[in-house]
């Protein structure tokens, strides 16, 4: 299941401000070498977790790539995110194994817990909640994986268990 | 006497069952108590199902531990490696005695996982003492010309262990006689298949063997460049390959002039995918690393004749890589051995869904689905009955239990209408809904058409609607015709593997479960007890004990009922979440 993809862009998010000179780096690395259109955008979305329009624009001025190419390749990836997202992305697998053994009922448990929807994120920035195709850990399914760790054999109460730990841990921090 | 070993698997899975816990607590346990002993690391096994493992080996041989999790390590260390008193129940694989889980090894035959679970990943010089780099070191001093190499690859009978089946030995053939200064050769890693996750597995476990083969591959085609095409879902195995490029740079296996042999210059780096199953079919893959949106192209040309940036290509999949310097050490009759006429040597598959012993086993070609499921897989859980086995993913198809004798070939698995795939190999139960698989299937290749073609792109659409209006309870009875003609059309009319495949999970299921389909459409029932809006949930008066455990928890305030009551379930609120079926200890509520 690809990542339902946010709307296009909010007055927000082209208000937000972005430290553009976060990529001077990464420009400076793959300018001028073919084929360099996806690590360019993969290294922007490392930097701030999404592609900020202001980005896009940077990239194609001190580039030269095309501003319309590169939309349509950042369009046409799940990975690619043209909206911030939360301090934590809960990526809820949705891969054969973990279909039949129930996956949608830890995102429909995660959902109520959060109130958020699938691809949304919580009014607080703190968790994003996202379906993803495969992690590749389908003998522990139903699996879900918050930033680098993975959770494995879940139920939809461990899953919410889970998200609120994180949530409690962060308020006391 | 030789230091006792202390070796914990840290591939994907282990991680994500603790395994850092448990290595974390043993190496405070040997730093503490002084423990003597050598604290190690290495990938997955294969046997999932026990993870967290732990290997010990001491004087008198190994023993692996299953289930080991932060909890245990204490009473296995102090057990085994203190006192010498190996706790046989806790044991799942050694020589020395039967375990209770030895029938998932017996029957493996490892070429291409040879090394997962026993090397540390990390480490060259563990690879080298397996044999490793000797491949191309016996091609130099030998001086066994590219053409030799390319024959005993075709002699070996070894075929793209990605899908296709094509024989890998003709497909460097072609790229071979392309004449150009520059060529490539890419490693697939874009296992994009849900419920096949072996390359995963592999590039974790063994990456030295997807870069010797593909060091031997460059020499035989005459390749300048590789490239490793991996999932960003994959971030582990992205680090351990990175790591054991840099270290094969270091040793000179890459580079200018490798191994001493005069103009083989060849290197490799990591792109990483972006997220599309699309890519996973080679001339899309090429879009994507040359920096395009991954959309298949038109064929021939060929990507042996042009392919990345025009040139001459070469792709196989990381199974197929690591195939190739087991089968130049030890020949290609010791591979072809192995297998039927027409497929040879071992292929891996990966065990998940409603089976006990999920995880991953290479087996001979030739073996039946029925011996993988039940004696290496150790049958289906909760005493439930085998329905079907999904091979191939989104683009193969269900295999139904009464052909649950087909042996696994390229041939034999293509004729029951699913197809060899990758090895993702998902089994399923008497409580999987057949139609609702279809529909996620379907909803999955619906999401991950590329947009080129308009019968992939609108008919999958098309159809998906159909399955999900005949899982609500909405089909018409014409609908199964309307699926049949709109699945051959858009067989006939997609440019790639994506589209021509992406009607064979509901082919298949019309093949074998036609009846589960009319009970939907005809009966208005889900015979699996799966699809919501079928369903109905009603308290047994009987049974119920009125303990009110299911009011409680109701999220929408469906269930009424006094204290020590009979309750009853409000038809019109109930959202159909079964949260009560699961927590009612009496049984006393019923699906029908």
């Amino acid at each position: 299941m690809r990542i339902a993809r946010l709307k296009v862009q909010t007055e927000k998010t082209l208000q937000d401000a972005v430290d553009l000179s976060l990529i001077d780096d990464l420009i400076k690395k793959y300018n001028g070498k073919k084929g360099n259109m996806i690590p360019l955008l993969q290294g922007t979305q490392a930097m701030y977790g999404y592609i900020p329009t202001l980005a896009f624009e940077k990239l194609a001025k001190e580039t030269g790539l095309e501003l319309s190419d590169m939309y349509g390749v950042a369009t046409f990836y799940a990975q690619f995110r043209l909206a911030p997202v939360g301090k934590h992305v809960i990526k809820v697998c949705h891969g054969t194994a973990c279909h039949v053994q129930n996956a949608s009922k830890i995102t429909e448990s995660i959902q109520e817990a959060l109130k958020v929807e699938d691809g949304g994120t919580t009014e607080d920035r703190m968790f994003t909640l996202e379906s993803v195709a495969c992690l590749g850990c389908c003998s522990l399914a139903p699996v879900m994986a918050i930033n680098e760790n993975t959770y494995g054999n879940l139920t939809g109460a461990e899953a919410v268990k889970i998200v609120k730990n994180i949530r409690i841990s962060e308020k006391t921090q | 006497m030789k230091k006792t070993k202390v070796i914990v698997g840290l591939g994907s899975c282990g991680i994500a069952a603790g395994a850092n816990k448990t290595y974390e607590k043993i190496r405070q346990l040997k730093e503490f108590e002084n423990l003597d002993f050598e604290l190690k690391k290495t990938s997955c096994i294969g046997m999932c199902f026990r993870e967290p493992l732990v290997e010990i080996i001491d004087e008198t041989g190994s023993y692996i531990y299953g289930n080991v999790d932060e909890e245990r390590v204490v009473e296995v260390l102090e057990k085994h490696v203190v006192n010498h008193e190996p706790i046989k129940e806790l044991v799942v694989k050694t020589d020395l005695f039967e375990t209770k889980d030895h029938s998932f090894f017996d029957g493996q035959v490892k070429i291409a996982l040879r090394h997962c679970g026993y090397i540390d990943p990390e480490s060259i010089e563990e690879y080298e003492a397996q044999q490793g780099y000797e491949a191309i070191k016996k091609i130099a001093d030998e001086e066994i010309k590219p053409d030799a190499v390319i024959n005993m690859i075709l002699e070996s009978g070894l075929r793209g262990r990605g899908g296709g089946g094509f024989p890998t030995g003709m497909k460097w053939r072609f790229a071979k006689n392309s004449v150009s200064k520059e060529k490539y050769i890419i490693c697939n890693a874009d296992e994009g298949d849900p419920g096949a996750f072996m390359d995963r597995s592999l590039l974790e476990g063994d990456p030295h063997a997807v870069l010797e083969g593909m060091l031997i591959g460059a020499y035989a085609i005459g390749a300048t460049g590789g490239i490793i095409y991996c999932r960003a879902e994959y971030p582990l195995a992205i680090k351990r390959l990175n790591i054991a490029i840099e270290q094969a740079r270091d040793q000179g296996y890459l580079g200018d002039h490798i191994m001493g042999i005069e103009g083989f210059c060849f290197d490799i780096y990591v792109k990483e995918g972006a997220g599309a199953f699309v890519c996973g079919e080679e001339t899309a893959l090429i879009a994507s690393v040359e920096g395009e949106r991954g959309m298949p192209r038109k064929r021939p040309p060929f990507p042996a004749v042009s392919g990345l940036w025009k040139k001459p290509t070469n792709i196989n999949n990381v199974e197929t890589w690591a195939n190739i310097p087991w089968i130049i050490n030890n020949g290609p009759k010791a591979y072809s051995k192995y297998g039927t006429a027409k497929s040879k040597g071992t292929k891996v598959f990966a065990l998940a869904g409603k089976i006990n012993n999920s995880g991953l086993v290479e087996v001979p070609m030739g073996i039946t689905i029925r011996d993988i499921i039940f004696k290496l897989g150790g049958g289906i859980p909760d005493g439930k009955k085998f329905k079907a086995v999904q091979l191939g993913g989104p683009s193969g198809g269900c295999i139904p239990e009464y052909l649950a004798d087909t042996i696994v070939d390229y041939d034999s698995v293509n004729a029951t209408g699913a197809i060899m795939g990758s090895g993702g190999m998902v089994v399923l139960d008497e409580d999987t809904c057949m139609v609702d698989l279809a529909k996620f299937f379907l909803n999955f290749t619906q999401n991950e058409s590329c947009g080129k073609c308009t019968f992939c792109r609108i008919g999958t659409m098309r159809m998906l609607e159909i399955l999900e209006r005949i899982t609500e309870g909405k089909g018409k009875e014409s609908d199964i015709e309307t699926l049949e003609e709109l699945a051959y059309q858009i067989k006939d009319n997609s440019l790639c593997g994506l589209g021509q495949t992406a009607p064979n999970p509901v082919l298949t299921t019309l093949k074998y479960f036609r009846d589960e389909y009319t009970a939907h459409i005809v009966e208005k029932k889900c015979p699996a007890k799966v699809c919501k809006n079928l369903l109905t949930y009603t308290i047994v008066e009987d049974k119920c004990t009125g303990c009110t455990v299911c009011a409680k928890n109701c999220p929408v305030n469906a269930i009424t009922g006094e204290r020590k009551q009979p309750h009853v379930i409000d038809q019109d609120l109930c959202i159909k979440c079964g949260d009560c079926y699961s927590r009612c200890k009496f049984d006393a509520i019923t699906i029908s």
